[in-house]
């Protein structure tokens, strides 16, 4: 089924009736999202975009079984909702919000662990565009129609540039088989390598764009598991080689505050771990293409 | 957000932690005037800028009587401290700390930071203080301790004693240590710091435990809910292009390049800023105008990226999700027309609405150079920057 993702998942929007929310339910449901309801405190038993309303996430789960739920939450209440949709059972969630304290989300992570490691949620964000297998389900912001059905899977921190990541494999006929959103914050709930793993058993998924950027130590992470642990290739571009450091590109995330942190500093990790370099960010198609057609005379 | 040092002692001081007798000054008068509320016969006065290493760029000075005083004031106030940590451009100084010098026996370092491997709050302490901890890391790396604060219920009171022993802290002191440590990361955790660094921490000549510098940085993400903590703000020790553009809402940081960016995207404006640089030009600033930007959005953007007098030409690149080309290119034409965009102007758009956008800039009849790909853009823009330097020239 690709990963996280299919058209068969049935999904909740926690933040319902918002302008936002309401805004990408409509287009999640118009991508064949298998959208059943959504929470809104105060708003249930009324109905939505044509879905019934709850109260509480555990309502949803009771009446729609949902497994997924994706969270509009603005940020001072969202560390909540996420909590909120784990200890419901909820299996995936995806986090769109931009803006929750760190502290936050150190609380999200610690009460997460109160979960058997079997009936633990994962998250995927905060400050993210979601996840979208294509041609089948979106959870997310993303622009549906970039991306081309396919078995490259794309993991990133950035929305934006992970479209244009998409666009230019598009352009080439290479096709994605997932494309997961972690989030540019410092405290995130799936990192690089959380995802990789998932991809590296995916059946569908036959290489994986990863796209880091400055800052934090998850990209060496996930190179030095992928060194040791997978067996397809992994192709990867940092953002920000012209970010000075201690100052705060954009993301939260986005800061050089320790030795490692520099985009120079992860290529070269990346680079000794193996890992196949997208040298400029105009040049991701290509270079996907690249490794595609040297792993199939390979094989 | 980063605060001033005698903001930072005041707010651990409300917590029980030690700081020496002081107080702020604005004028050399104001500063002799605070020698003699402290009393004692040796002062040390302090530059209140945002950045460390003040002492080696003459930010801080030691003083004997009140002649010294006012003359190294004078010698501070109203100019451009230059640190290890400020940039070329320096940091105003528009305030002075004055405070009782302290008979130091030793200095130690205690810091918290936010620990992205762990995901929780770390602390480092090490009894070789005095230096910048990246200083202590190269030259006593033994000397650091370390330890992670369970979110779930906080830093225990073993863990600051855990540290004040491993200081290698007399018996006497263990006790203040471990109440100064445990005050700190109260602070840290109360106002949602996102660091907070005690550098040094000494331990005085009459058996005190003391702060006498103090570094603090908050989460901007946190700052709804810490409106004494955003009082704090000192737009003068901020880059005053990045000032005006948060004032109206933009995610912008100023760099020293001739190439204007404007972006949706924090990724992607990294990704253009470092494919400009690729191209052989040198971004002025990296721009992220976010989602569902309006065309008076846009227009703002162009207003804060030509605040910047270096900025030689501008490259827009849009790939819209939730943006739309049209409304983007709205705001490109109503900036040339209303803002005035004297530069070679460079535009690329792409994903939602990309025909409608394409086509209201050719229709425009406004001298737009457009690009279809990434890296065409670069190219063009870093092209434009270069003929237009030229005409310049001749």
């Amino acid at each position: 089924m690709a990963i996280l993702l299919n058209r068969s998942t049935r999904v909740i929007v926690q933040g319902f009736t918002g302008k936002i929310g309401s805004f990408h339910a409509e287009d999640m449901k118009r991508y064949g999202t298998k959208l059943v309801g959504g929470v809104t405190p105060g708003k249930g038993g009324q109905t939505h975009l044509g879905l019934p309303i709850f109260n509480t996430v555990k309502g949803a789960v009771r009446e729609t079984r949902a497994e997924a739920s994706i969270v509009f939450v603005p940020p001072p209440f969202a560390a909540d909702s996420i909590m909120e949709a784990a200890d419901a059972g909820i299996k995936l969630c995806v986090c769109i919000t931009d803006g929750i304290p760190s502290q936050d989300m150190m609380q999200v992570k610690r009460y997460m662990m109160r979960y058997r490691f079997e009936d633990r949620m994962r998250l995927v964000g905060p400050n993210c565009a979601g996840v979208i297998t294509p041609g089948q389900a979106l959870m997310g912001i993303m622009p549906g129609n970039i991306y081309l059905p396919g078995r490259v899977g794309i993991v990133g921190r950035s929305g934006t540039l992970g479209y244009e990541a998409a666009s230019q494999m598009k352009a080439l006929g290479i096709g994605v088989s997932t494309s997961v959103g972690i989030g540019g914050d410092p405290i995130n709930g799936s990192s690089f390598k959380d995802i990789l793993k998932l991809f590296e058993h995916d059946d569908e998924t036959d290489a994986v764009v990863m796209i880091g950027e400055i800052g934090g130590p998850q990209e060496a992470e996930a190179a030095l598991w992928a060194r040791d642990n997978m067996r397809k290739p992994l192709i990867a571009y940092i953002a920000g080689l012209s970010a000075p450091k201690g100052r705060r590109m954009g993301h939260a995330g986005a800061i050089i505050s320790a030795f490692g942190e520099s985009a120079q500093e992860k290529v070269e990790i990346l680079k000794e771990a193996g890992v196949v370099i997208v040298p400029t960010p105009a040049s991701f198609g290509e270079v996907v293409a690249d490794t595609l057609a040297r792993t199939k005379k390979a094989a | 957000m980063d605060i001033h040092e005698y903001q930072a002692k005041e707010l651990l001081a409300r917590h029980g932690v030690h700081v020496p007798l002081g107080g702020l000054a604005y004028s050399p008068e104001q500063a002799t005037y605070r020698a003699r509320e402290i009393g004692g016969s040796k002062w040390v006065l302090k530059a209140q800028v945002h950045s460390g290493a003040r002492g080696k760029a003459g930010g801080i000075k030691l003083c004997t009587n009140d002649e010294e005083i006012s003359n190294a004031a004078e010698a501070m106030l109203g100019r451009k401290l230059v640190t290890q940590q400020t940039g070329p451009r320096g940091k105003l100084i528009s305030r002075l700390y004055l405070e009782e010098a302290v008979d130091i026996a030793q200095e130690l370092y205690v810091g918290f930071v936010l620990d992205r491997k762990e995901e929780r709050v770390m602390i480092v302490a090490s009894a070789a203080g005095g230096m910048e901890i990246e200083e202590i890391a190269e030259k006593a790396p033994d000397s650091i301790i370390r330890a992670t604060v369970d979110p779930g219920v906080g830093m225990q009171r073993f863990q600051a004693r855990e540290i004040a022993f491993g200081l290698g802290l007399d018996h006497n002191l263990i006790g203040k240590a471990t109440e100064t440590i445990f005050s700190c990361y109260q602070v840290f955790r109360d106002y949602d710091a996102s660091m907070l660094e005690i550098n040094p921490l000494v331990v005085t000549r009459d058996g005190n435990l003391v702060a006498l510098d103090a570094k603090m940085s908050f989460d901007e993400n946190a700052l709804f809910r810490r409106p004494e903590i955003s009082e704090l703000r000192d737009k003068s020790q901020e880059d005053p292009r990045e000032t005006f553009a948060s004032d109206r809402g933009l995610s912008y940081v100023g760099l020293d390049g001739n190439i204007g960016c404007i972006i949706n995207g924090a990724g992607l404006a990294m990704a253009t800023m470092d494919m400009i640089k690729i191209a052989g030009g040198e971004p002025a600033n990296f721009l992220d105008i976010g989602g569902g930007a309006s065309p008076e959005r846009v227009a703002k953007s162009f207003r804060a990226v030509l605040g910047d007098k270096n900025v030689e030409t501008i490259l827009v690149n849009i790939f819209a999700g939730i943006n739309r080309c049209d409304w983007v290119a709205e705001g490109v034409i109503k900036a040339i027309r209303e803002v005035g965009v004297t530069v070679p102007l460079v535009v690329r758009l792409s994903g939602t609405k990309v025909e409608e956008g394409r086509k209201i800039l050719a229709e425009s009849g406004e001298a737009v150079i457009v690009a279809d790909t990434l890296a065409e853009a670069a190219e063009k823009a870093v092209a434009a920057w270069r003929a237009a330097k030229k005409k310049k020239a001749a």
